[in-house]
């Protein structure tokens, strides 16, 4: 199979789905002529034609707004929004129109929108650019939070979010675009809302998604040469949570460490430790181990934004706690 | 315009002020919970601005609602249920006095963030123009939506892409609250709609005739340049914001000045009368049917069945009910 980087999987995904479907369009900055601030679009514009491939004015309340309007009158728009720090700009859209609609409205409207966006830190963007607030998002019944952490579920979860009735946010990481995966040829498609487990071991499990997953799987390995193995669960989506293989994994290893990019507090490590608690509380032998962001703003200064973000290091030292 | 049309002008009007009148008195019995905003005193507007529209046209509001709906052609016992928040409501009873909707109808909902729907109604007119459809998508919003980044959001992408969408700003004087000169830059809303060249006008909006003939040709202009339009049209509600509102930022008498002078269904009585389009026997005649209409309206809305428990969970995700 080809190894191909994240980005040229997201970019596949895209160019197939519109290939395919003639109401498939793209909106957002810079996606047309300059090809995408992250040259996820490139050359997307000169095939495509200004129709489909939109480029909008920094407008993030106008360019979810307009995909939901679209998304309403039966289009299937990809929104880009340029990074998820820009999202709090259209947080209204997100979370109090698109993922309201269908409910609020008993069923008469649907929104099949994909909102693109880019979240994680470590580029030295400083406190405003580098956020991972993903958490967020999911907080929202109606909405459909999608991570994926390899080239392989990018391209099959974006051809299944653009496919999807529901409004998906789908966040990629800014530093996992140029990680290679392989990615079978063909439609090769990844349901949404299903965990998967990216290595197998019988010590303890460790739960992670997105940017995570690579810190955590090289982890993984460096613990294995100490003989200790750990199975790692990818989440790969936010919202719908499935735990299935999480819990399966758990009542085999009695101890889990869970790994994100964003902040402790409210996050995915607490809704997954705490559905550990309620759901195989008897299998506990350790407390769940947390490993995330330092509780500071990212700081701009390369050192300090290093010590912020959770390392390799980290996870082992997590994982030695709960063993 | 044929003698049937004028007349039913003259019955969605008394349609819309005898149901809020009902509905005023449901809620003060507790029937009616949440917020409600009635739209007495505005009726001309949506019901001259509605009556103008093709079928294809697409309608959008803001969270006083009722009006529009009754005019885009929800019966009033939908409208009544939807109130009571009974399943047999247009909504289900999901979305209540400000989420009232019917797709089928080309009604795209009530939507009570304010200015949040504008940028969704420039996202639908997108969704003709990308189909090259004929349709244009009428968005009506309050003058306090025009102070909001979204309301700049959405006229600004309107222009740049030149989409078929009909602005339509009523401003019936407050916010809320807070009277347009204590809240707005400038006086008169239209003049917004310069900063992004859209053409624009502001009219009356207490004589239903004037409202039809102006949101007619706004229509015509948007539907022939297929690019936005923007129309003011000023109006007065003659209740509170809400239910509840205390109303110490108006006079009693500037509202009864308004009553007085420049009730819509009073104007357009008089002006059936006097153009010898109706006599006034037929419109009391009219008139007692409307509010035999409301009557079995609020009979059908009470008689019936609350929302089952069972669908609590229904509709949350189009793909979890398939």
């Amino acid at each position: 199979m080809p190894r191909i980087t994240v980005r040229e999987a997201i970019s596949q995904a895209l160019w197939e789905e519109m290939e395919r479907d003639p109401n498939v369009f793209i909106l957002g900055e810079e996606v047309g002529v300059w090809g995408g601030s992250y040259a996820v679009t490139k050359g997307f514009y000169d095939h495509f034609g200004p129709d489909r491939v939109k480029d909008t004015p920094i407008s993030e309340a106008a360019i979810v707004g307009a995909a939901i309007g679209a998304a309403l009158t039966g289009l299937r728009p990809v929104a880009e929004l340029m990074t998820i720090n820009f999202a709090f700009s259209a947080f209204e859209h997100i979370v109090n129109q698109a993922a309201k609609m269908h409910y609020m409205f008993a069923g008469q409207m649907k929104v099949p929108l994909v909102i693109r966006t880019v979240s994680g830190g470590g580029r030295q963007l400083a406190a405003t650019h580098s956020q991972t607030p993903d958490v967020i998002f999911a907080h929202f019944p109606g909405l459909k939070v999608v991570a994926p952490g390899t080239a392989e579920d990018a391209k099959g979860l974006l051809k299944s979010a653009i496919r999807s009735e529901d409004p998906v946010l789908f966040i990629e990481s800014a530093t996992l675009y140029q990680s290679r995966g392989e990615v079978g040829e063909g439609e090769n498609l990844v349901p949404i809302g299903i965990s998967k487990i990216q290595r197998t071991g019988n010590d303890v499990t460790l739960i992670t998604y997105s940017k995570m997953l690579e810190t955590t799987l090289k982890a993984a390995d460096s613990l294995a040469q100490e003989g200790i193995e750990a199975e790692v669960i990818d989440l790969r989506t936010l919202r719908p949570l499935d735990m299935g293989p999480v819990l399966e994994s758990f009542k085999k290893t009695n101890r889990a460490v869970v790994v994100e990019e964003g902040w402790r507090s409210y996050g995915v490590g607490a809704e997954v430790a705490a559905r550990i608690y309620e759901e195989a509380f008897d299998y506990v032998d350790a407390p769940i181990g947390r490993v995330a962001q330092k509780e500071v703003p990212l700081p701009y200064n390369r050192t300090l934004e290093q010590l912020a973000l959770p390392q390799v290091e980290d996870v082992i030292k997590a994982v030695k706690e709960v063993l | 315009m044929e003698k049937n049309e004028y007349l039913e002008l003259f019955h969605q009007m008394l349609l819309i002020r005898l149901l809020e009148e009902q509905a005023s008195m449901l809620y003060q019995q507790g029937k009616i919970g949440g917020f409600l905003h009635l739209y007495i005193g505005q009726e001309a507007v949506s019901t001259g601005l509605i009556s103008a529209r093709q079928d294809q046209d697409r309608v959008i509001t803001a969270y006083r609602d009722h009006g529009v709906a009754l005019n885009c052609g929800i019966p009033p016992g939908e409208v009544m249920a939807e109130l009571l928040g009974k399943a047999t409501g247009c909504s289900a009873g999901r979305g209540g006095s400000m989420h009232m909707a019917d797709v089928e109808r080309n009604f795209w909902g009530g939507h009570a963030i304010v200015g949040a729907h504008l940028p969704i109604a420039a996202g639908m007119a997108l969704g003709d123009r990308y189909r090259g459809n004929d349709a244009v998508t009428i968005c009506m919003f309050g003058d306090g939506a025009t102070n909001i980044g979204y309301f700049h959001e959405a006229l600004n992408l309107s222009k740049v892409w030149e989409l078929p969408v009909l602005w339509v700003c009523e401003n019936n004087l407050y916010g809320m609250g807070t009277a347009v000169e204590r809240a707005s830059a400038v006086s008169e809303m239209r003049q917004k709609a310069e900063g992004y060249a859209i053409p624009n006008s502001v009219i009356s909006g207490m004589d239903v005739m004037k409202v039809r003939e102006a949101s007619m040709q706004a229509l015509e202009a948007v539907r022939s340049s297929k690019t936005p339009y923007f129309l003011e049209i000023q109006t007065y509600r003659f209740r509170g914001h809400s239910m509840g509102d205390p109303e110490r930022y108006r006079t009693s008498e500037e509202v009864k000045r308004w009553q007085n002078e420049s009730d819509p269904i009073g104007i357009y009585h008089k002006h059936l009368v006097e153009q010898n389009i109706a006599s006034v026997d037929e419109l009391d005649e009219l008139e007692k049917k409307a509010e035999q209409e409301i009557q079995e309206a609020v009979h059908f809305a009470e008689s019936s069945p609350e929302p089952a428990p069972e669908d609590l969970f229904k509709n949350v995700y189009f793909e979890a009910d398939k």
